[in-house]
This record gives structure tokens, C-alpha cells and sequence, in this order.
């Protein structure tokens, strides 16, 4: 069992290690696309050459971070397969779809009109490079679409059933995988973090600008369409997070528990503002799980249920169970999994012997107890529990730095659009401090999902334990390290080639 | 309407398009290797990154999507293959990323290792890359170490997960192959491209010396497939069982795939002559035909006629076939509506790639053009 545990570990790693730095460069994709194509319909609508000026420097920076945006993409791909292979059989039927409809849909509109975008200028009309600068985009945020389908049904299953005969989950409803109100709801979160991450991108290079006294028209022309596209995409996020706050409540209970750091749960839940957790609390104890914490009342129940008197069940409610609100204790469903996975066995091992009347009673009793059949894998109660601390601390500081960059946005378009921009040179400074913080409000954004829904790949269905593949941990290791060692590396001439063409400036072109 | 086997033959279909597609695209790897011996100046090189440039993304999203649709398509392989050869994947997703970067920082200041580093890397995808692929898919005829439980789980035997299969002369030859095949495809795309007097003669020398290495291995690896031991199942046991000229007797069942083979073959060899020799710039086109065609049958021949298309060395029982490896009738379905947007996508990919070589590419256009 060590090895085992050794090798989800290395695993996990590999994964997060890749999906991390993925998402250092996506976001800015996802949001300077459409940004860039705002700017060129600007330019194509005024005939103005600055705002072609200003297209093309920030499309330099766009095509920067690109390539190595696909380049960190394409392991995600692969990585199902070489470190989850069990999990590409049990849900590959499922899974699969949305990752090659990706590829047919977005990645091929992405790829071919970026040529376009990127070599055109001279080759096709304004108009045919406009309108690839916006299929640039939309292949962008759709390809962004078909991921977290992928994903938003990993974190609540939907449109499929088990096939003990495959022994495998089978997909019985496409629509209903893609309009998986857990998938929506991500989507439009998640993109649109990438729009706020973008928008400040612009604003902070373009406030570095201004502080430097240099490109000062160029500047206040990006800022203005920076913030307004940011102020409008902040708002949305919130509003959307809240959506998200929603489906992870009904949903993935144990997840919000961890969130807010709840383990006795109670009707009119609150939310905590501000908390540090006490490090020595431990499942069950009855140790207050705060060394402090301002708490705003009743909001958990009203944003989680949407009603005030819910209850919203804590960590030891949904490990020890609560009869009265119909929470079964995971000791029993562990219990329920085991017969499950005891009764395929048989069913099995029945038919193959062509003795049909025990296969048949085998299959029952494996159909009574599937839904618990993940649970099965788990060896006690509290491995369904994920590492609270970090889920907490992460969504946290995700909501605090989420509503500073509205205000950002707020007051960066207020005094753009008032002419008075350049005199506010504090604003300035903050808007380049935030340009990190979007960063790390985007990477904790995953954290939170995917940290958080622990020890599932699939929620309720399939733990980490049983998806990855049966290979070795140190093979793990070694691909992790050459992972760890190519992506730090090209990040750092990332940046280094980013900062470089922020100093040459529009003029450099 | 269509029964499960029809709609799994159709995605075989489908995915034998994808790897015959993605082959004739590795041109641009082909190009990569081809930086110093074409282009003597840097003026020159930076006409020939930007010739392959603009379609390198097309190649790397081929790729993805072949993955994605082997996924979504035939999940057990995707599962027996990526998580058992773990090394041979992984080798060639390191061979990938770097591409990816390598164009875009190339020339620009500040990238930390410098010009040279970048064309190094181009250089590894190009030759590095494209073997590893070749070898890989070259086990789709002679096997893999694995073994499928009862639960369609399954491990891998051998500890060097996959790289094993460079010890087989045959997967070696394979992969050497379509390396030379690549860099052959360079030398007549860039014929078709580029105007610039000493690359486009330097190309067609290009083209007949990697012509002649490509042959000598396709030659010995078309001997090796119609002669080689093959696994055929029945379709009604699904058990499988070892038939001599396996393939050999797949050409014979389905003649219509031979036939396909041999205008690809002769299309390919006319394309080389009609460039190199009489220096045709549209000979480019003529040899692609023959590379899809070519790569089109092989993969035919791999999946169809109730082959195995993966066999098992550790376990024949265990071999992959597009009936015991496949997606669920619902997913093939949903995802045979999906496949119809392909036409429409390789309109758009035509109509873009005209666009952008309305004129050839000359040395003066990349100085004064955005480039990379």
C-alpha cells in the first residue's frame, strides 16, 4: 500500500505540476485574445494607425505566451493516459469525447488563424485579419469550453452509467455532460478569471508605462480598454464564483466543508471573512477549528442552499453521518462499496463459468451497492476528508484578491475614462503589484478544485488510488524532475523575453 | 441504423486519416533538421524557420487531436499504450514541447540560451521526435509487453516500459524511415514556398539524397510487413491467433487498400522525380497524395480484416482489436455527428493556407514582415 501511495503521490505531482504552470499562461490567452480583437476592431472601424500600433505590440506579447501555453497543454493530454491509465478506461468512454471534440472544434481554429493573425498582415485584407484575430479568440475560450466539460463532469458526474460487463462508466447522454450545470458554471468562472488576469496584464504594463513617463497615448488607449473589458469580467467572475460556491454545495459537500474549514454543521452557516485554523484540530475532537476568525452570519447557508435555514453539514456530519438531514456515515458506504466490488467480482467470475443464475444474483446485489462502489477503495472513513488547511487558505485568499481586483477595476476605469490616470501614481504602482496577484489568484482558483475534491478523479466514483497507472513511482519521479526542470527553464526565458519586449516598448516594432 | 462494428470500423477510419494526415504534415519536422544544411546565411535560415513556422502548429494540433481521438474512440489503447510505454510517450512529449517555444523565442532578445539553443531543440524534434514516433507506431505491428486483466486494467511487463521497442531492427527502421521521409517532404515543400535561388537548389539535392535513405528503409520495412508474422481474430470468439503474412493476406482480402497503397507509392516516387529533377515547385503536392494515401492503407491494414491492431507479446489474448478496445456504441455515435465538422475544418485550414501563400516566401519578405 505504500508503494501505491507513493505512486498516486508522484503522480498527483507530475499532474498539478503541469496543470500549474499550464495555467500560468492560458488565462492571459483567454482574456488578451479578445482584447487584442477589440483593439483591431478599433483600428479596422477608425483607420487610426496607433491603434494598429498598439494591436500589434500586444499581440507580440500574446504570441509569447502562446507557444508555450501549447506546449505545457499537450502533456495534459497525454498524462490521462501515461499516469491515470486506468482512469482513461474506466471514464475514457466519457472523457475522451470532450478532449477530441477540443481538438476538432477549438484547437485547429485556434492554430490555423493564429497564422493568420500572426503573418497576414500584409497577405489578406483588414477585414479577413480582423476576423481571424477573432477566431483566434473564440478557438481560444471554446477550447477552454471543452476542458472543463471534461471537468466540471469529473467533479459531478452526469450522463452515464456503470457497465459491469466493460466494468467501466459508459456516456448515455451527451447533452447532458455539456450542460452540466457544474461544467457551465466553471467554464464561465474560470474564463473569466482569464479575462480579469488578462485585463490586468494590459493595465499594469500600461501603468508601468505611464509611471516611466513613456508611450503615454499608447498607454492610456490599452488601459481603456484593459479596465473596461476588465471591469466588466470582474463583476461577472464574482457573481459566476458564487454560482460555482453553489454547485460545489450541492454537489461536493465534503469540498464547501474544507473550503470554510466547517466541521460541525449548522443551520444559517456563516461565512468566515477572515480565519487562521488551529493546526492542532483533528477530525471529530470538538476543538474549536479556529485560533480566530470573523464570521459573516447566515451567508454560507443563503449563498450555498439559497435559502436561510439550511443546514450546511460540517466535516464530522459527513464522515460520522447525520440521519436527520439523510447523510449516511462514509464508514457504511465504504462498507456498501466493498459488497459492490466483491459482487462485479463474482459476476464475473460466474459468467465465465457460464453459470448464469449466480451471475444474475451477483449482479443484483452489485447493483444495489454501486453507487457507493468508489467509497469501496477508500481503507477508513477520514480518507474521504481533503487537506483542509490548503483548501481553506486558497479559496480564501482567491475571494480577497477577487474582490481587490474589482475595486482595481473599478477605480483604474473611473479615472481613465476622467483623464486623471497618470496623476494617481499609487493606483499605478498597485495595478503592477496586482499583475502576480492575478497570477496567484488563478492558480489558487485550481487548487481550491482540485485539491479540494480529494481522494477523487471522478467524485464519488473513482479514487486517485485506483485511476493512476500501474507503473512504477520512480518512473514517476524521473519524468517529474525532467517536467519540473524543461518548465522552469522555459519560464524563465519566458519572462525574460516578455520583460524585454515590455522595455523595447510599441515603438520597437 | 449502423451497427457497434460499423461505427467502430468508421472511427479506425478516422483515426488512420489522422496518422496519415499527421504524417504528410511532418514536413515541417523534416525542415527543422534542414536549417544549416539548406541555408548557409542567417538571412537564409530565417526564410526556412518561417516557411515551416507558419504551418507548424497545424502538425502539433494533428498530433493532439489524433491523441484526443484515440481517446475518445479507443480508450483501451489509450489506456494499455500510454500507461505501459511510459517512457516512449513520455520521450516524445518532451521532443514536443519544445518545439513549441523554439519558433516563437527563437530571435528574440533576452531568451536566455540563445539562437543556437532553439535551433538545437527544432533540431530534436525534428529527428529525435519523429523516430520515437515512428518506432511507437511501428509496435502497432510487432507488439508491446502487456497484459489486460478481467476489468480491461492493465500493466505493463517489462520494467524499461517501452523502450524496449528500439531493440526490434524492425521499429528502428520504422522510425529512421519516417525520419527520412520528413526531411525528403522539407526539401519539395520548401521548393514550393520559398523563392529563394540557392535554398530551392540546395533542396532538390536535399530531396534526392533523403529520397534514397528513405527508400532503402521502406523497402526493408514493406518487405518485414508483407511477410511478417501477423494476429488475426475471430470476430465471433474474438480469440486471436497467429496467422504468417498477416498482412500480406489483409492486401489481398481488401484490394481496393492496395490499390490505394500502390498510387500512393507511385504518387510519392513521381512527386520526388517531377521536384528534384524537373524541379516542379507543385511536386510537393503530388508527394503528400502519395504520403496519405501510403499511411491511409498501412493503418487500414493494421485495424481492419479483423486484425489485432496492438498485440500483445506478454499475452496474445490481451492484444487490442477495434472491437475489444473500443469507445461505447453511444460514445462512437455521438462522436461520428462530431466527426462531420472535419470536412469543414480542412476547408477553412485550405482556405488559410492559400491565403498565406498567395506569394512565395523571399529573404526581403521576412525582414520587413512580422516574423519569427
Amino acid at each position: 500500500m505504500e508503494h501505491t501511495d507513493l505512486l498516486v503521490n508522484w503522480s498527483r505531482a507530475q499532474f498539478a505540476l503541469t496543470a500549474l504552470y499550464h495555467w500560468l499562461f492560458v488565462p492571459l490567452t483567454l482574456g488578451l485574445s479578445f482584447i487584442i480583437a477589440i483593439m483591431e476592431t478599433i483600428y479596422v472601424k477608425t483607420g487610426d494607425e496607433k491603434w494598429k500600433e498598439i494591436t500589434k505590440f500586444w499581440m507580440k506579447l500574446f504570441g509569447i505566451n502562446f507557444a508555450i501555453g501549447l506546449a505545457t497543454g499537450i502533456i495534459m493530454e497525454f498524462e490521462f493516459g501515461t499516469n491515470w491509465s486506468n482512469y482513461s478506461w474506466i471514464v475514457g468512454d466519457i472523457f475522451g469525447a470532450p478532449l477530441a471534440i477540443e481538438g476538432i472544434m477549438a484547437f485547429f481554429l485556434e492554430s490555423t488563424f493564429f497564422a493568420v493573425m500572426f503573418f497576414g498582415w500584409n497577405k489578406v485584407s483588414k477585414k479577413a485579419h480582423l476576423l481571424s484575430t477573432w477566431l483566434v479568440a473564440i478557438g481560444s475560450n471554446l477550447s477552454a469550453l471543452w476542458i472543463l466539460v471534461a471537468n466540471g463532469w469529473m467533479q459531478h458526474p452526469v450522463g452515464m452509467h456503470f457497465n459491469p460487463d466493460t466494468a467501466r462508466n459508459e456516456m448515455e447522454n451527451f447533452w447532458a455532460v455539456l450542460l452540466n450545470p457544474n461544467a457551465v458554471s466553471k467554464f464561465l468562472h474560470t474564463v473569466s478569471s482569464g479575462y480579469i488576469l488578462s485585463a490586468i496584464f494590459v493595465v499594469g504594463i500600461s501603468a508601468w508605462y505611464l509611471l516611466k513617463k513613456r508611450d503615454i497615448d499608447f498607454a492610456k488607449k490599452s488601459m481603456l480598454v484593459a479596465s473596461s473589458f476588465g471591469l466588466v469580467a470582474s463583476i461577472y467572475t464574482v457573481v459566476l464564483g458564487d454560482e460555482s460556491a453553489h454547485q460545489v454545495t450541492l454537489h461536493q459537500p465534503m469540498k464547501l466543508a474544507a473550503m470554510e474549514g466547517l466541521y460541525d454543521g449548522e443551520k444559517r452557516a456563516g461565512i468566515i471573512a477572515v480565519g487562521m485554523l488551529n493546526p492542532e484540530k483533528e477530525i471529530g475532537d470538538k476543538k474549536d477549528p479556529f485560533i480566530f476568525k470573523i464570521e459573516i452570519p447566515d451567508t454560507l447557508s443563503i449563498l450555498g442552499y439559497h435559502r436561510l435555514n439550511s443546514f450546511v453539514p460540517g466535516i464530522d456530519d459527513l464522515i460520522q453521518g447525520k440521519k436527520e438531514y439523510g447523510i449516511m456515515p462514509i464508514a457504511e458506504k465504504i462498507k456498501r462499496g466493498k459488497v459492490a466490488i466483491a459482487a462485479l467480482h463474482d459476476y464475473k467470475m460466474y459468467k465465465k463459468e457460464k453459470d448464469m443464475m449466480n451471475a444474475s444474483k451477483a449482479l443484483e446485489i452489485f447493483k444495489k451497492n454501486q453507487p457507493y462502489m468508489g467509497y469501496g477503495y477508500l481503507e477508513k472513513d477520514t480518507d474521504a476528508v481533503p487537506n483542509v488547511p490548503i483548501t481553506f487558505y486558497s479559496f480564501h485568499t482567491m475571494v480577497t484578491l477577487g474582490f481587490w481586483f474589482v475595486l482595481l477595476m473599478i477605480l483604474v476605469y473611473y479615472y481613465t475614462i476622467k483623464n486623471k490616470i497618470e496623476d494617481k501614481k499609487c493606483l499605478l504602482r498597485l495595478s503592477i503589484i496586482s499583475i502576480p496577484l492575478a497570477y496567484i489568484a488563478a492558480e489558487l482558483g485550481w487548487v481550491v478544485a482540485e485539491v479540494g475534491r480529494q481522494p477523487w478523479t471522478i467524485q464519488d466514483l473513482l479514487p486517485v488510488n485506483v485511476a493512476v497507472s500501474n507503473i512504477s513511482s520512480t518512473n514517476v519521479m524521473i519524468t517529474f524532475w525532467l517536467f519540473a526542470i524543461v518548465f522552469t527553464g522555459l519560464l524563465i526565458a519566458e519572462v525574460g523575453i516578455m520583460l524585454k519586449a515590455i522595455k523595447i516598448g510599441p515603438k520597437g516594432e | 441504423m449502423f451497427s457497434y462494428l460499423m461505427l467502430q470500423q468508421y472511427w479506425w477510419i478516422v483515426v488512420s486519416l489522422l496518422a496519415a494526415l499527421f504524417v504528410f504534415l511532418t514536413f515541417v519536422q523534416g525542415g527543422q533538421t534542414l536549417l544549416y544544411t539548406l541555408g548557409k546565411t542567417e538571412e537564409e535560415r530565417d526564410v526556412l524557420v518561417n516557411a515551416i513556422g507558419k504551418r507548424w502548429e497545424l502538425t502539433f494540433t494533428t498530433l493532439v487531436l489524433f491523441g484526443g481521438g484515440l481517446f475518445a474512440a479507443f480508450p483501451l489503447f489509450y489506456s494499455v499504450s500510454f500507461g505501459g510505454a511510459y517512457y516512449v510517450w513520455m520521450a516524445i512529449l518532451f521532443c514536443f514541447i519544445v518545439q513549441a517555444v523554439s519558433y516563437e523565442y527563437r530571435k528574440k532578445p533576452n531568451n536566455l540560451f540563445g539562437e543556437r539553443f532553439y535551433e538545437i531543440l527544432l533540431y530534436i524534434n525534428g529527428s529525435v521526435g519523429i523516430f520515437l514516433i515512428g518506432a511507437a507506431v511501428a509496435t502497432l505491428f510487432t507488439g508491446g509487453n502487456f497484459v489486460v486483466n478481467e476489468n480491461h486494467l492493465s500493466h505493463w511487463t517489462v520494467g524499461s516500459y517501452g523502450l524496449e521497442a528500439i531493440l526490434n531492427p524492425f521499429n528502428d527502421a520504422f522510425g529512421l524511415m519516417l525520419v527520412f521521409l520528413a526531411r525528403t517532404q522539407a526539401g519539395l515543400y520548401f521548393l514550393n514556398t520559398v523563392d529563394v535561388p540557392a535554398i530551392n537548389e540546395r533542396a532538390k539535392k536535399v530531396v534526392k539524397v533523403n529520397f534514397v535513405l528513405f527508400l532503402i528503409f521502406f523497402l526493408y520495412v514493406t518487405y518485414e510487413i508483407l511477410t511478417m508474422d501477423g494476429f488475426r481474430y475471430d470476430p465471433k470468439t474474438l480469440i486471436v491467433s497467429v496467422e504468417h503474412m498477416k498482412f500480406f493476406h489483409s492486401l489481398m482480402d481488401m484490394p481496393i487498400v492496395a490499390i490505394l497503397l500502390l498510387v500512393g507509392v507511385l504518387s510519392f516516387v513521381y512527386g520526388v522525380y517531377s521536384g528534384a529533377i524537373k524541379g516542379n515547385d507543385k511536386a510537393f503536392w503530388i508527394s503528400s497524395l502519395g504520403v496519405i494515401l501510403v499511411v491511409f492503407s498501412l493503418f487500414i491494414i493494421l485495424g481492419l480484416d479483423n486484425s489485432a491492431y496492438y498485440p500483445s507479446l506478454a499475452d496474445p489474448q490481451s492484444s487490442l482489436t477495434i472491437q475489444n478496445s473500443s469507445g461505447s456504441y453511444y460514445t462512437l455515435a455521438a462522436m461520428s455527428v462530431v466527426s462531420l465538422m472535419v470536412p469543414f475544418v480542412i476547408l477553412y485550414i485550405a482556405i488559410a493556407w492559400r491565403s498565406l501563400d498567395k506569394t512565395k516566401m523571399t529573404i526581403e519578405e521576412v525582414e520587413s514582415e512580422t516574423h519569427y
